[in-house]
């Protein structure tokens, strides 16, 4: 009797237990991933480690700072804006004629004197400014296969709107960049002797080796009916062309400077540098101004005071903060994890905070 | 409307209704793609990405190669197409399967096999023993002489009992032969979704019978998906097909569901859009400007004179590409991989692993985890998901003698054996009515052993119970039962089932002894139910104490009595009862009179007790969420007083004087409505005090409330925490889980059964246990876990864990996306406003779809509390729940209170009840915004207004420290890019609570491998920036202004973070301290309850509310069965929390923040 009560009360659970065999096969393998219980670090933002982090950064941003500041410090640096000064007085009310005229004189010559001593190579820069060379239509407007190789000459498409000339013959290099070429020059001299400036080197060395193809040589350029700027050599191939690699290298701001060349030999100081100007580049339509530097250079580039006042500003402001939470500290001592500040702890008369 | 099946008529009914042809299928081959796409692209963010990408087909304005934005598009919408199809073709094998299946079908006179599919309404179906019904079926037939079949309905309502059904008295006695030839009508209701009913006539046309019309109930039908069992076979004519049977007319399809969470990343990505337009307006205007008033004059640009007539679009346009990087592509993407993540989290969960059957928990909805996080409303079925659905007989009061009060296990009590074997006539009287008072269906196995099939879980324990105790239901054939009692077989007739309804509360039989011939009454049912009917001068008072005290166990009870029949009043009453039987008109309610006629004069025997054991740590489970703040609702099918004595054992409810139950019940609308405003009333009162208010209302009244006082009930259901519903239909279910959504609120809703799929379905969770009524609740849920107290695993730990880390990620991965767009942004102004990009194509999409989302899909991993932690502290779970409440809401609601303030000061009137009112209004008033905790509009303005900081620092700098002779634009780029990079790998170091070995590679390795990747596209001559990386890499200036972002860049963030950390710390910043200081917090969970004034106030709706004579309920539990009672140390403050929770606290946890 008792053993019939028994096996029809043991109906259900048979089933389970013949399903349970099976179902236990699909149990998850015990991993610590799959349970996520991998042994983790769990750092928390104790006032010890917080201050310092600050005093720290501070340390190392401080000398950093003062570092970048005294090599900017050091590097010496010429500029010169001619562009102005440049345009002979009858023309000063219109110096857009002036510039675009093909008889107008545009030599111009300057002297300035070296205020410091300049440790060679010393650099030779235009600087251009107000000067789009990142404007969409501009910084597209190029085409880097016809560039790189002779085969790609007629792919042009990217280059309106400077591609072909008016009977629809290939433009190279094509593209408005190549046609806005910077083209003023700059002849030194010293005491009456010609200061060399030296063309080697200026360009990236892989832009000449792989960028600008040795045997495309310029073909139709600048012979449009309207004139960019400067021309180009047609018997030197691309790979030659370092002013126009130069050019090409398009800056990303509209105040930049450009490598025109460089001075191998030291200038000392006082030396009074005659500098003849053949000022061709029409930046006066757009207000533009141009201007010649000479500078050295330091472990950090050129003369930028940027990066040395941003660390020190920096550096300063973590010391600030990290005394600022020492004070605070001290003054008004918080316990971490306290749960007494946990509101349905605190606050049973149902006010949380 | 009505339709009017003619039986066995091969023409008349092929055209007019639907064949037998089952589909699911949401696609066909040839409406596939445009119907997938359609559906895909009616999501805003898609339609936004295809926009841009057909822009970017567009040379003129593209800043980038189309093929960064057309890659990843095609990619997402391939993979999810992909899946629509895969479940498709899954849906379609399984109909082609349903509709291929072969059964017979009587054709043209003659029974042939045909394809189900084939079925036609009229049709004669021939069902086989275990045959699946194949359509909804009229019975006319069954290889039993009484016309009775067993089925088992599993499939429909998730009862696994066999159920009987009869063949209508009409086709009583027809041969089976004839049967293929019978013909007639059957006029039944046009198809609905009520599995309960059927109210249809038949008739049978010459030479069958005369015209009389026979009435059709749902006892008389087989439904669609039913088993066929235990009878030979069956014939019945098909009345609903295809999609219109009963179970087809169920079948809704489940809407996708979506997540607050997405719900409020869709609205930021709205925002964001509007401001991309706004800044693509103005930037367009200003690039035109500039072109106009400046271009001209640079003659280096070469414009046009007269450009095409769309060129004042042309720049706005180009800005629109530019700023489109705004709205991340790859959020989708990482959304979708992180959420299959979370689910996988969930099926690998060894925590949640039932242990007895060994069923892991599953995720089959992998998108919505972080609703679990959510939560604010779970609605929870009783029988087998609080309990475990296995009735144990425990004890029993046979005349006035308790037995199994000491053991509390009568079944091994001596007496009572003692009681049997001395065969005391009451005691074998209690047994017989134990054995047979019952609709059980004992079937003997091949072994020899008996199964018994119940329809309740009760009388499968009480007959178990019997046998225990030698009084073994043996066989039921017909009507006639069997039962052996030690070892000699009685056999007693059944003449008449009175059946159990929830309003008779009692079921009883009538049996004929085969042996003397005389006729008994035997019943059994709630003790209000039958001990008032007791013979006029029967003590009972021992019943009623039993009862009590039984009750107060937890225990479920049932009275036994019984009555001897004389033969003429038996007769008599018998065609009172048949005639009421055939009524068409209120046959319910005529039957509960008539049955009432007879059951009276009761002779007590005794009271029995059976528990239906609480599954494992119930009463915990329900504790802990409901100290995070989830308010419950149990929704049964069960009697009210039941459901009520489960919600005291599982601390659902409180006793008094903790706690306060009211009751809404009444018949009518009338009084339905009148006590549901008693109800409310005394729930407005309540609100303030710190009490455990509940409500319980029973199916007819919910019916009725849901019907013509919908709001009312609304403005209940917001202020009630706790409501115990019972009687309710699986409909009902569902529309109480729709009623809470339409109020905005998060709900979830966990069952096992089949009646809970519908309301599973419709809640924004659903959740299944794999539990004894078989796996069809949970094939149907979102999510299936083996136990109740899974539920707190599934949403304390994974709910919120994911909860947290999507909130992290996308408002990360707008953060970025911000980021490098805001630096083109600023880089436009110094370019002319011309739309140039500063980062060529190549970085921007390996930004956006690789050096960003490695380090934060790896977020996944993090955890900002440990589980134990989050355990003993579920209130957290606040920071992840939605509330609903915004600073302008607060004043009007300010505004209003004090309008009716000023009001009532003059006009003198009750200011709180009117103040009550508007609060309840104001919160029924849910048109509010989800206010997420971590994820809502202001966190998400401080990473606004973080890439904001991080864009001007990196720009700021990558231009100072690269100007003049460095201003080459490929370095520029790159230095800003790295910038950036560096930045990512800091802020998401920074925002990491918990680094895992996997974090530390993913973060710093995705550092390395940018390097790596811009080394090898800068030794690729053909790329734009080659020999760059190198360039870069051997200038000091690079390394210094890398380090100088950084450093500007995280340093006002740490101390930011630092500041907000120690004096201004949220609740997850201290339990975080203490965690990791190993502070005082394990103590944390034994915090002295707060001594709480017990209101002493006896509160008198009590009263009102229960005009019942007795309530049990209400008394405090005794304290000595082990799983009722159980001291959770914090209970004050939970009770604190609670009542307050859904009012005043919402402006609280407004300041919270």
């Amino acid at each position: 009797m008792s053993s019939r009560g028994a096996t029809s009360s043991s109906g259900g659970p048979q089933l389970g237990t013949s399903d349970s065999s099976t179902r236990i096969s699909k149990k998850p393998k015990y991993s610590r991933f799959t349970q996520q219980e991998l042994p983790a670090c769990k750092p928390i933002l104790t006032p010890g480690w917080v201050i310092a982090t600050f005093i720290a950064v501070g340390i190392v941003f401080i000398p950093i700072g003062l570092a970048s500041l005294f090599a900017s410090q050091r590097v010496v640096e010429i500029v010169h804006r001619y562009d102005e000064e440049c345009v002979p007085p009858i023309f000063s009310s219109n110096q857009l004629a002036y510039i675009q005229s093909s008889i107008t004189n545009k030599t111009c010559t300057k002297n300035f004197t070296v205020p410091k001593r300049m440790k060679g190579p010393v650099y030779v820069y235009y600087q251009l400014d107000n000067f789009y060379q990142n404007h969409r239509r501009y910084v597209k407007s190029r085409s880097d296969t016809q560039l790189r190789s002779k085969a790609g000459e007629l792919d042009i498409s990217t280059c309106k709107p400077e591609a072909t000339t008016g009977n629809n013959s290939p433009i190279v290099p094509c593209g408005l960049i190549a046609w806005s070429l910077f083209n003023d020059t700059y002849g030194f001299s010293m005491k009456n002797k010609v200061l060399n400036v030296s063309k080697k080197n200026i360009a990236w060395k892989s832009d000449q080796e792989h960028k600008f193809g040795s045997d495309v040589y310029p073909k139709n350029f600048q012979s449009g009916g309207l004139i960019g700027g400067g021309k180009l050599d047609a018997s030197i191939p691309l790979s030659e062309q370092v002013d126009l690699i130069v050019w090409m290298r398009t800056a990303a701001l509209p105040t930049f400077r450009k490598l025109y060349g460089k001075i191998e030999t030291d200038l000392e100081a006082n030396d009074e540098i005659t500098v003849v100007i053949q000022n061709n580049y029409n930046t006066y339509s757009f207000g533009g101004r141009k201007r010649l530097v000479l500078s050295t250079t330091s472990w950090i580039g050129g003369k930028n005071d940027f990066l040395g006042i941003a660390y020190l500003t920096v550096g300063g402001f973590c010391m600030f903060l990290a005394i600022g939470f020492i004070l605070l500290y001290v003054i008004k001592p918080r316990p971490l994890g306290d749960p007494a500040f946990l509101s349905w702890n605190r606050n049973p008369s149902g006010i949380m905070n | 409307m009505k339709r009017y099946v003619y039986i066995n008529d091969d023409e008349s009914a092929r055209d007019l209704y639907c064949d037998n042809r089952i589909s699911n299928r949401k696609y066909t081959l040839l409406n596939f793609i445009p119907k997938n796409l359609g559906e895909q692209f009616s999501r805003f963010m898609n339609q936004y990405f295809l926009l841009i990408a057909c822009l970017q087909l567009w040379p003129l304005i593209t800043p980038v190669n189309p093929a960064s934005t057309w890659g990843p598009l095609i990619f997402i919408f391939a993979v999810s197409a992909t899946k629509e199809a895969w479940d498709d073709y899954n849906r379609y094998l399984s109909d082609k399967k349903a509709n291929e299946k072969e059964v017979w079908v009587v054709m043209h006179g003659l029974r042939k096999l045909v394809q189900a599919q084939d079925i036609h309404v009229g049709n004669i179906i021939w069902l086989r023993e275990n045959d699946e019904v194949p359509c909804d079926l009229a019975l006319i037939g069954t290889s039993d002489p009484q016309g009775v079949c067993y089925i088992e309905t599993a499939a429909l309502d998730g009862e696994t009992d066999l159920k009987t059904r009869v063949i209508p008295s009409a086709c009583m006695g027809i041969d089976s032969e004839l049967l293929h030839k019978i013909k007639g009508v059957i006029e039944c209701p046009s198809p609905d979704k009520d599995i309960r009913r059927f109210d249809a006539n038949l008739r049978l046309f010459p030479p069958f019978l005369d015209n009389d019309v026979c009435p059709l109930t749902i006892k008389n039908t087989i439904l669609q998906s039913c088993y066929l069992r235990n009878t030979e076979w069956a014939c019945g004519v098909a009345v609903y097909t295809g999609n219109e049977t009963k179970l087809g007319m169920c079948r809704g399809v489940p809407e996708p569901k979506l997540t607050a969470m997405d719900a409020m990343i869709d609205k930021l990505t709205g925002a964001i859009f509007v401001f991309q337009i706004v800044v693509v307006i103005v930037l367009g205007i200003a690039g035109n400007v500039w072109k106009d008033t400046e271009a001209n004059k640079q003659w280096y640009v070469k414009y046009p004179e007269e450009g095409p007539w769309f060129e004042l679009l042309i720049i706005p346009l180009r800005f629109e590409l530019l700023c489109s990087i705004m709205i991340p592509i790859s959020i989708k993407v990482s959304l979708d991989l992180v959420k299959s993540l979370y689910a996988k989290f969930i099926d690998w969960d060894n925590g949640m692993i039932d242990q007895e059957t060994g069923t892991p928990s599953h995720a089959t909805n992998t998108a919505i985890s972080e609703d679990l996080g959510q939560v604010e409303y779970i609605l929870t079925d009783k029988t087998g998901t609080l309990t475990e659905n296995k009735m144990i007989f425990r004890r029993c009061c046979i005349n006035g003698v308790f037995y199994g009060n000491d053991s509390g296990d009568a079944l091994k009590d001596v007496e009572l054996h003692n009681a049997v074997s001395s065969g005391s006539p009451d005691v074998i009287h209690f047994l017989t009515i134990m054995a047979i008072c019952n609709t059980v269906i004992p079937i003997k196995a091949k072994t020899g052993d008996i199964f018994y099939k119940a329809q309740s879980q009760d009388e499968d324990a009480l007959v178990r119970a019997a046998a225990w105790l030698h009084m073994v239901f043996v066989n039921k054939n017909a009507n006639i039962l069997e039962i052996k009692f030690n070892a000699s077989t009685i056999q007693y007739e059944v003449l008449e089932t009175l059946e159990f309804t929830s309003d008779r509360k009692r079921m009883s039989v009538v049996v004929k002894d085969c042996q003397n011939g005389k006729i008994l009454l035997l019943t059994k049912g709630a003790d209000e139910a039958i001990l008032p009917y007791a013979c006029p001068g029967q003590q009972t008072r021992a019943f009623f104490e039993a009862v009590e005290q039984y009750s107060q166990l937890g225990l479920r009870t049932l009275c036994l009595a019984w009555r001897q029949l004389k033969e003429d009043e038996y007769e008599e009453w018998s065609l009172l009862f048949k005639e009421a039987n055939s009524t068409l008109v209120d046959r319910e309610w005529r039957i509960a009179e008539v049955c009432q006629r007879l059951e009276h004069d009761l002779d007590i025997l005794g009271v029995t007790a059976i528990e239906d054991r609480l599954q494992d740590g119930v009463p915990e489970t329900i504790e802990t969420l409901r100290k995070a703040g989830i308010n419950f609702w149990m929704l049964t099918g069960d009697k009210q007083n039941t459901a009520i004595q489960i919600a005291l054992s599982c601390n659902f409810i409180s006793p008094e004087p903790k706690g306060q139950l009211l009751l809404i019940d009444g018949k009518t609308e009338d009084e339905v409505r009148q006590s549901l405003e008693r109800v409310l009333l005394t729930m407005r009162i309540t609100t303030s005090e710190p009490k455990d208010v509940a409500f319980a209302v029973d199916g007819w009244a919910l019916e009725i409330a849901l019907k013509y006082y919908r709001k009312a009930f609304t403005e209940l259901a917001i202020l009630s925490r706790t409501a115990i519903c019972c009687r309710v239909t699986p409909s009902q279910k569902a529309q109480l889980v729709e009623l809470l959504k339409s109020c905005d609120y998060r709900t979830l809703a966990i069952g096992d059964g089949g009646n809970d799929v519908r309301m599973i379905q419709q809640a924004d969770i659903g959740v299944g246990i794999s539990g004894r009524e078989g796996l069809q609740a949970a094939r149907a849920a979102d999510y299936s876990i083996g136990k109740f107290r899974f539920l707190k695993r599934l949403i304390l730990v994974h709910g919120r864990y994911s909860y947290n880390r999507t909130a992290f990620l996308s408002q990360y991965s707008f953060y970025k996306s911000l980021l490098i767009c805001f630096i083109q942004i600023f880089f436009s102004f110094i370019s002319g406003v011309s739309g140039t990009s500063l980062f060529n194509s190549l970085s921007l999409m390996a930004y956006n779809v690789f050096y960003t989302s490695i380090p934060v899909l790896v977020s996944v991993l993090d955890k900002d509390l440990n589980e134990e932690t989050v355990m003993q502290h579920p209130q957290i779970l606040f920071y992840c729940q939605a509330g609903r409440f915004d600073f302008i809401m607060l004043s009007t609601l300010f505004f209003q209170i004090l309008c009716i303030i000023f009001y009532n000061f003059f006009i003198c009137g009750d200011v709180s009840l009117e103040i009550r009112l508007i609060v309840g209004q104001w919160s029924l008033n849910s048109q509010y915004q989800f206010l997420n905790r971590l994820l809502n509009p202001s966190t998400f303005a401080g990473w606004f207004g973080r890439s904001l900081f991080h864009a001007i620092v990196v720009f700021v700098i990558s231009i100072h420290a690269y100007a003049y002779e460095k201003s080459e634009m490929e370095e520029v780029s790159m230095v800003a890019l790295s910038g950036c990079i560096w930045l990512q790998a800091f802020v998401v170091t920074l925002e990491t609570n918990s680094f895992t070995i996997l974090q530390c590679i993913a973060i710093w390795g995705n550092l390395a491998s940018f390097y790596f990747i811009n080394w090898i596209f800068s030794a690729l001559p053909s790329s734009g920036m080659y020999t760059i990386m190198f360039r870069l890499c051997r200038q000091p200036s690079y390394w210094t202004t890398v380090f100088l972002i950084v450093a500007a860049g995280m340093g006002p963030i740490l101390a930011l973070k630092y500041f907000r950390y120690t004096y201004r710390p949220s609740k997850i910043n201290i339990l975080q301290q203490a965690e990791r200081l190993g502070g005082p917090i394990l103590s944390l969970g034994s915090i002295e309850p707060q001594p709480r004034p017990i209101l002493e106030k006896e509160v008198s709706p009590l009263s009102i509310t229960q005009p019942k004579n007795r309530n049990p309920v209400y008394e405090p539990l005794l304290s000595d069965s082990p799983n009722t009672r159980r001291s959770f140390g914090s209970g004050a403050p939970f009770d604190f929390f609670q009542t307050q929770f859904r009012l005043s606290s919402s402006y609280s946890r407004n300041k919270d923040n």
